[in-house]
């Protein structure tokens, strides 16, 4: 209450000194006159016009500079995908056009102000339009905007023409508040879903008569062999969502009852893109700032999984971690998992061939369900960095 | 009613001499109007007094509506710091823990972000800027006693009053405020279930906002048909300054947008209450399947976008307007290009109709269809290039005064080039895969149409204050404020740029989840320092404001600028009906400055015959 006490005074206090200026300098202009206060505001405006162009334009290359590494196709934050470089290719065109313009535009703007102020003796010239001017800087931005079109649009449909070739399907699903991630599994084909059937023990409504879904898994994270073709099959169980890889230029709203689709190659193994931020200052510092000694920053970056759509009080926070690997790893990795319905489902209540002979039970199917654990992952990896 | 006193001026002659008597002063209708305190400045009829009203209430929002920033600002800025001072305002959406230290809830963080958006973009830079200015200025401007219905624009200020009530009375629903983004999309916006701010919030929201459309439409259709048919003798079309024209158009297009609105709210309240599925398909939230099933939450993307562009330019138009007409005035030139402002701005409100889905082209529609959208998308930007050159050319050999209506409006060109070129980079789908959703956007839509049309008004304020109070605002509290604001804004949003590359989402309660977005904490400490600081410049306007309203400096001349327009031949404080005597006929266009020698022709001076270039 204190606090707000004295805010409440400090504001009283504002005021007062604000009209002070206010009748201050009302009254020296009275004093000076109107046409002399005019004419020394007028000169100072002026010469502010300039500082304030020097200022902005030294500010704007100043702090490009400072971060430049976070510049689309700059520094460490290049894409990881192949369409990823596309579009920080056009991004780069892009801002070269229109860095022209700001730079040409800003400084006529206030060059002018500065340069035609209100002086004694000099007139304002009549001048209320021009054709030909006006035809030329039509022509330009329309040629630009021309060339950004096209050059945009060929990117666009390339980037998002679904694919016909050979492809890694995997879907996700959010819901508040996080991702649910499947992989078809042996078969290579996701089993159909039913809303309706979302409960405790299954999550995406899976529909267990359908056997295509006996085989798929359900793992923690996304790990993905580098240099193929993914399809990402992004759904949403309650809200809208938004399946956002940064690294690798991805985003897609995840929409209740419309699947979504994404695809993307991924070029860079997490592996590869630490050693790129190795060479940066800003990640040769230790991970967490309480332990000197412990990792630094590029040994523990990984990619990440963001949700880019409002989708409610918890949206900041649905974080799922993205691994690249090289294909056998890979492979290795989708060999430990073990399918959800073999561990969770089978044989229980909610399983349709309950007591049932299936052809995909096998010996294993005994044994205890075994999470994932991100821990596991992370030293399978690092005895693969190893070697 | 108010007759000027002394000798009457050289533009009061002429109309003395060649102005049209319409008998308006021979009826006591005039009197009418202004029987007593009530009618006068509650309920008035008086589009002077409207426009003030207008004015005034979108100073309160826009304060409302700062304040909010400030505080999720503070969020951003400083997650770790203690917010318990804040307990006695924001009560039980601060949750102090055991050590004594307050934190601002999540839930509330959004409705903030939710409640700032909707108020600045509809109560504040719709209403206050567009609701204010084209009542103050279309009969003024154009020669008209008075709006075509003023019983209609009475109504338009009182539901957008009704509209803010309820808004205002939401914040303090024990749920909270809406919380699901200005956008309000469902399924989030629908379910309950799925946000708190979803259950009453949500319905306060709606009915507000649609109380709102009506107040939109009702001074739309009134000022379109003061246009139209009000327009004083030899007020041809191609006569009129462009803060008519602008306002004009802005009317129009709020005339065709905001009903599409209102049926997609229409829609989502049948979604809300009776079961419907218009937007909702195989939802599972709270632990059950909803029955809803065949809806699609994109339709109302498009219905919402179909009216959301539009609104963008609905904002920038009378700001355009209004910063071409103080450029022109205080230039003492004529505004470079009349005609090309014109169609460019027609242009400009033509395509705004067939680019919503550029806001959309994330969400889930045929990728095939963003490529209609990309390509008039990039069109947008001739027209606006067009304009940002020819007020550049204004300046051009101009004889610039500088007060701070001038300033603003050159600010305001600043303002509207930076975020006008990042529109081209979001336009472009391609790249707006990467920047849709981060700070990017952000940055993007608040130097464009949030600081840009800030800047219009501001400009506006300061240039017709005399106009509306008899008094002149301080220029010294001005020009802090002016220059306070032009480098505090770009310190605001510019560094946006760059978290936004880096590809930080909005609308992010914290950043520390996320390893990637989590780097900028020194950045975003800068931001909210320096949004502070631009919130109490925005206080000695305020103050400036007031004070001025009452102590500021008297007016002593009815035409103060030397300026073309016929506003300025009416008399200082000028009663209903705003000329006391006849109607002014004007014979000539608005943007006669610096010719033949001449500082500048009154419109209503006849074209003489030895003038050199007539328009």
């Amino acid at each position: 209450m204190n606090s707000l006490l004295g805010f409440v005074l400090i504001s009283v206090l504002i005021l007062i000194v604000i009209v002070q200026i206010a009748r201050v300098t009302e009254l020296a202009g009275i004093r000076r006159g109107d046409k002399e206060t005019q004419k020394l505001t007028n000169k100072r405006n002026a010469n502010y016009m300039m500082w304030f162009l020097a200022g902005f334009m030294i500010f704007c290359v100043v702090s490009a500079l400072h971060y430049k590494n976070y510049f689309l196709g700059y520094g460490p934050h290049t894409a990881a995908s192949s369409h990823g470089k596309l579009i920080d290719s056009l991004f780069n065109t892009t801002l070269f056009f229109t860095g022209i313009v700001f730079v040409a535009t800003h400084i006529a703007l206030f060059y002018f102000s500065w340069k035609y102020k209100e002086e004694e003796g000099v007139k304002a010239e009549y001048i209320a339009h021009d054709t030909r001017l006006e035809i030329i800087w039509t022509a330009i931005p329309a040629v630009v905007m021309a060339i950004l079109v096209v050059f945009g649009l060929s990117a666009w449909n390339e980037i998002m023409a679904d694919t016909e070739d050979e492809f890694i399907e995997i879907e996700a699903t959010g819901y508040q508040f996080a991702w649910h991630l499947r992989y078809p599994g042996s078969d290579n084909l996701l089993g159909t879903r039913n809303y309706k059937m979302i409960d405790g023990s299954n999550p995406i409504g899976q529909d267990w008569e359908d056997i295509k879904n006996h085989d798929d898994l359900h793992p923690g994270e996304i790990v993905l062999p580098v240099g193929e073709k993914v399809r990402v099959r992004i759904t949403a169980r309650d809200v809208l969502h938004n399946f956002y890889l940064p690294h690798f230029r991805v985003k897609m709203d995840a929409v209740p009852g419309m699947p979504t689709y994404f695809v993307f190659t991924p070029e860079v193994t997490t592996e590869q893109y630490r050693e790129n931020l190795k060479e940066y200052e800003e990640y040769q510092v230790p991970a967490d700032l309480e332990d000197p000694e412990g990792p630094q920053k590029w040994e523990v970056f990984n990619y990440e999984l963001a949700c880019a759509e409002l989708c409610g009080k918890g949206h900041f926070s649905m974080k799922r971690i993205v691994k690249i690997v090289e294909r056998d790893v890979y492979d290795e990795w989708l060999k430990e998992q073990q399918p959800y319905y073999m561990t969770s489902i089978r044989n229980t209540d909610a399983d349709p061939f309950k007591g049932q002979k299936l052809a995909s039970d096998s010996p294993e199917e005994e044994a205890p369900a075994e999470e994932v654990s991100e821990d596991a992952d992370i030293v399978a990896m690092n005895a693969e960095s190893a070697e | 009613m108010v007759i000027s006193k002394g000798i009457p001026t050289y533009e009061e002659k002429l109309i003395e001499e060649l102005g049209y008597d319409d008998h308006f002063h021979d009826h006591h209708d005039g009197d009418k109007f202004s029987a007593n305190f009530i009618n006068t400045y509650i309920f008035s009829m008086d589009h002077k007094i409207i426009a003030k009203q207008f004015l005034i209430t979108g100073m309160f929002w826009a304060i409302i509506g700062a304040l909010m920033s400030l505080v999720f600002r503070l969020q951003l800025g400083f997650p770790e710091a203690d917010m318990a001072w804040l307990k006695p305002v924001l009560g039980k959406w601060i949750t102090v823990n055991a050590e004594g230290l307050g934190a601002l809830s999540n839930q509330f963080y959004y409705a903030l972000v939710t409640m700032h958006g909707t108020i600045i973009v509809f109560f504040v830079l719709t209403a206050g800027l567009s609701g204010t200015f084209s009542n103050l200025l279309i009969p003024l401007q154009i020669g008209a006693r008075d709006m075509a219905s003023p019983l209609l624009n009475m109504l338009s200020y009182w539901f957008f009053f009704l509209a803010g009530t309820l808004m205002f009375y939401s914040l303090f629903l024990s749920t909270g405020p809406f919380s699901g983004g200005w956008t309000a999309y469902p399924p989030l916006s629908v379910l309950p279930q799925a946000s708190d701010g979803s259950g009453a919030g949500m319905t306060f929201w709606t009915i507000s906002l649609v109380f709102f459309v009506v107040s939109v439409l009702l001074g739309g259709v009134n000022y379109i048909t003061t246009v139209l048919n009000l327009r004083t003798k030899g007020m041809t079309m191609w006569r009129m300054p462009l803060t008519i024209w602008a306002f004009f158009i802005t009317a129009i297009i709020g005339l065709l947008s905001f009903p599409v609105l209102v049926s997609g709210f229409f829609l989502l309240m049948f979604d809300r209450t009776m079961n419907t599925s218009f937007f909702l398909n195989e939802i599972f939230v709270g632990g059950e399947a909803l029955q809803q099933v065949g809806g699609s939450p994109i339709l109302y993307q498009h219905l919402f976008w179909f009216l959301g562009h539009p609104e963008v330019y609905i904002i920038i138009l009378p700001a355009m307007g209004i910063v071409s007409e103080v450029l022109s005035v205080h230039a003492k030139k004529p505004i470079f290009g009349y005609k090309a402002m014109v169609f460019s701005m027609l242009a400009i409100a033509f395509l705004s109709f067939i680019v919503w889905a550029h806001h959309m082209f994330m969400s889930g529609v045929n990728p095939f269809i963003s490529n209609f959208f990309v390509i008039f998308t990039l069109i947008i930007a001739v027209p606006s290039a067009v304009k940002v050159f020819n007020w550049i050319s204004t300046l051009y050999k101009g004889s610039i005064r500088f007060n701070s209506a001038m300033l603003f409006a050159i600010g305001f060109v600043s303002m509207f080039i930076s975020g006008g070129l990042t529109g081209i980079f979001l336009g472009n789908s391609a790249i707006d895969i990467q920047l849709h959703d981060t700070y990017f956007v952000v940055a993007h839509f608040h130097i464009v149409m949030g600081v840009a049309a800030f800047f219009g008004m501001f400009s506006g304020v300061y240039h017709w204050f005399p106009k509306m109070y008899g008094r002149f605002m301080n220029e010294t509290l001005g020009k802090i404020h002016f220059w306070g604001t032009m480098i505090g804004a770009y310190a605001v949003f510019w560094p946006m740029h760059y978290i936004g590359m880096a590809g930080v989402p909005r609308r992010y309660y914290r950043f520390d989840t996320f390893d990637s977005f989590s780097q900028f904490g020194e950045l975003n400490k800068f931001i909210t320092v320096a949004a502070i600081i631009v919130f109490f410049l925005q206080v000695v306007f305020v103050v400036n404001f007031f004070y001025s309203i009452w102590k500021g400096r008297k007016q002593t001349v009815a035409n103060p600028y030397d300026a073309s327009t016929i506003e300025w031949t009416t008399p200082i404080n000028a009663g209903h009906g705003n000329w006391p005597g006849k109607l002014p006929t004007v014979q000539r266009w608005p943007y006669d400055y610096g010719k033949d020698g001449r500082e500048f022709y009154p419109q209503v001076e006849p074209v003489g015959e030895e003038e050199s270039e007539v328009h």
